[in-house]
């Protein structure tokens, strides 16, 4: 990381900070307004977001290794999650799967060369009389194909 | 995904309600009177759990203290329910006017939702719904003009975990912290959120309390039956022509639910998501309620053609990633499970170490420090137990369920 990068992200955290108040229950917030910035949380973010909370840096990497919404490690700029349980899984999500690994040339779990995607499965998004669903970021798609599962990934910028 | 509020029917929930009016009903009442219609509506909670609300918000009421909490649970994070989904969507009115109501109630100035990250695309219209609240007086400071009742509420969004559908989990993760169970006792009445008396309930629980306050507890015991009184939300997919969620008396049967969703050649039918239990054909005619067949009211179908092992296998799945990992028997408990289901698709299984897998699951029920743990091991049991002709004459197919 660039020393102006550096610079910046600490700007950033401290703005983020200063909008959630320094208490333990802000470390969410903010950790979550850092991810959705950056696609993960660096670790360099993780201590300054410990120091201005008056935290352990570890406690900090506890959180973020708890939920599988935060990541510590670079994602693509889109995360995409085709959801895995039951329902849509009886809904032949594999094919969905399948056809979007093809697509970007990547198998779930991986980040594509351009850094534009991030394939992975999800449990349950809740969606179950609408599936096969997945969602990129915030956004969910429903009542899946396989062909319609790519336009929407094409539609994504 | 479709708004479909003009055409749901139901007798509670899905019932004409002017929003406010709970709010305007209630403050015209003393806070034991409206304890005393929940009582006597003998309303338990929606989430799963069952217990009886009037007994978590007297204890709320009772608790001294100069800051309380309302918080709803909306980490609906159970496979196959989406009913919370729903009425967020559709009915937040209801939502919102409970978690007024109980703040009323139980003397709370602050409202909490925990939305489950994956619904976070709600935020926005959610937002936008109190921010009317607001506007028209029935959230915030001196609500409906009434000196002292300040009450309002904050969205607070989740990062995917299903442990923290788990009431002190929930607040652990509302507090900065991973998202553990505690050991209770203390209860949240007592100790929750930031140490204070915290009361969380359920989406639906919270969507009953306005048509209470206005219909009286008497009202909403004629829905139902003696032990499960009023209405349950069912979310119901799988393989059905008509997946959606349905609002049905407590006491409709498995057959008669089946019917409505039209589903055909059912084999099974899962009661209660991945934690719940599976039943068999020749027990459709068993009623939905705390005393037969208790649920959150997700309800998965499956028909003739599906192999009810890689259902099996595909709820383990879900449990070994989702065991928060703190305590032993669900970390370990769940894994062993999913390698008995491996070993048994391998054929590579003895029934004498399935039987101990059975009695490891007994123990995770009662070991567990949580309902997730304690619940994980009822799928494993009683698929294993009535599909037990169809798995151990299985022979490697597909790739999916």
């Amino acid at each position: 990381m660039l020393v102006s990068e550096k610079t910046s992200l600490t700007e950033e955290i401290e703005l983020l900070v200063q909008k959630y108040g320094n208490d333990r229950s802000s470390l969410l917030k903010i950790l979550q307004d850092v991810q959705k910035n950056h696609r993960y949380i660096s670790e360099f973010a993780q201590q300054e977001i410990a120091r201005l909370l008056k935290i352990h840096p570890v406690e900090v990497y506890s959180v973020v290794s708890f939920y599988a919404f935060l990541n510590s490690k670079p994602k693509g700029r889109n995360i995409v999650r085709i959801c895995r349980t039951i329902t849509c899984d009886m809904k032949n999500k594999e094919a969905i799967a399948k056809a979007v690994e093809r697509e970007l040339g990547i198998k779930m779990g991986e980040t594509t060369k351009d850094k534009k995607f991030t394939i992975e499965y999800a449990n349950c998004l809740g969606l179950c009389d609408e599936g096969p669903a997945m969602a990129i970021n915030e956004r969910v798609y429903t009542k899946l194909t396989p062909e319609k599962a790519v336009e929407y990934l094409n539609s994504v910028k | 995904m479709e708004n479909k509020k003009h055409t749901r029917k139901g007798d509670i929930i899905f019932s004409d309600y002017t929003p406010g009016d709970g709010i305007k009903k209630a403050v015209t009442l003393s806070r034991e009177d409206i304890l005393f219609e929940i009582k006597d509506s003998k309303l338990k909670g929606r989430g799963g759990a069952g217990f009886p609300v009037s007994t978590k918000w007297m204890l709320a009421a009772a608790a001294i203290s100069d800051e309380k909490y309302i918080v709803c649970n909306a980490d609906e994070g159970e496979p196959g329910t989406f009913k919370d989904r729903v009425l967020l969507y559709e009915y937040p009115e209801l939502v919102f006017d409970g978690m007024v109501i109980a703040g009323y109630t139980i003397g709370a100035k602050k409202g909490i939702v925990y939305l489950r990250g994956e619904y976070e695309h709600a935020l926005k219209p959610l937002e936008d719904y109190l921010q009317k609240m607001r506007d028209e007086n029935l959230l915030g400071k001196s609500i409906l003009g009434i000196r002292n009742f300040n009450f309002d509420i904050e969205i607070f969004v989740g990062s995917s975990a299903y442990v923290c559908g788990e009431e002190t989990a929930l607040i652990e993760s509302l507090e900065g912290n991973r998202g553990e169970a505690r050991n209770r006792p203390p209860y949240p009445v007592n100790t929750g959120f930031k140490k204070k008396p915290t009361s969380v309930n359920n989406v639906e629980t919270l969507c009953c309390i306005p048509h209470i306050v206005l219909n009286g507890g008497n009202w909403f015991k004629k829905f139902g039956t003696g032990e499960s009184t009023g209405t349950k939300i069912f979310s119901i997919s799988g393989d059905c022509e008509k997946p959606d969620v349905y609002e049905l008396p407590w006491g409709t049967t498995l057959k008669e639910l089946l019917e409505i969703s039209g589903a055909q050649n059912t084999k099974a039918v899962q009661i209660g998501g991945a934690s719940g239990q599976c039943v068999p054909k020749a027990q459709f005619n068993r009623k939905l309620a705390y005393e037969d067949l208790p649920t959150g009211g997700s309800i998965i179908v499956f028909n003739e053609s599906r192999n009810m092992l890689k259902v099996l296998k595909n709820f383990m799945e879900f449990f070994v990633e989702e065991s928060c990992g703190q305590c032993t028997p669900c970390r370990i408990g769940n894994r062993k499970l999913l390698e008995g289901v491996n070993m048994i698709e391998k054929g590579e299984y003895t029934f004498t170490y399935l039987n101990k897998l059975k009695e490891l699951g007994k123990t995770m029920q009662v070991a567990s420090k949580c309902g997730l743990g304690q619940s994980s091991p009822n799928s494993f049991i009683s698929i294993l137990e009535n599909f037990n002709d169809e798995i151990f004459s299985y022979n490697n197919g597909g790739t999916h369920a």
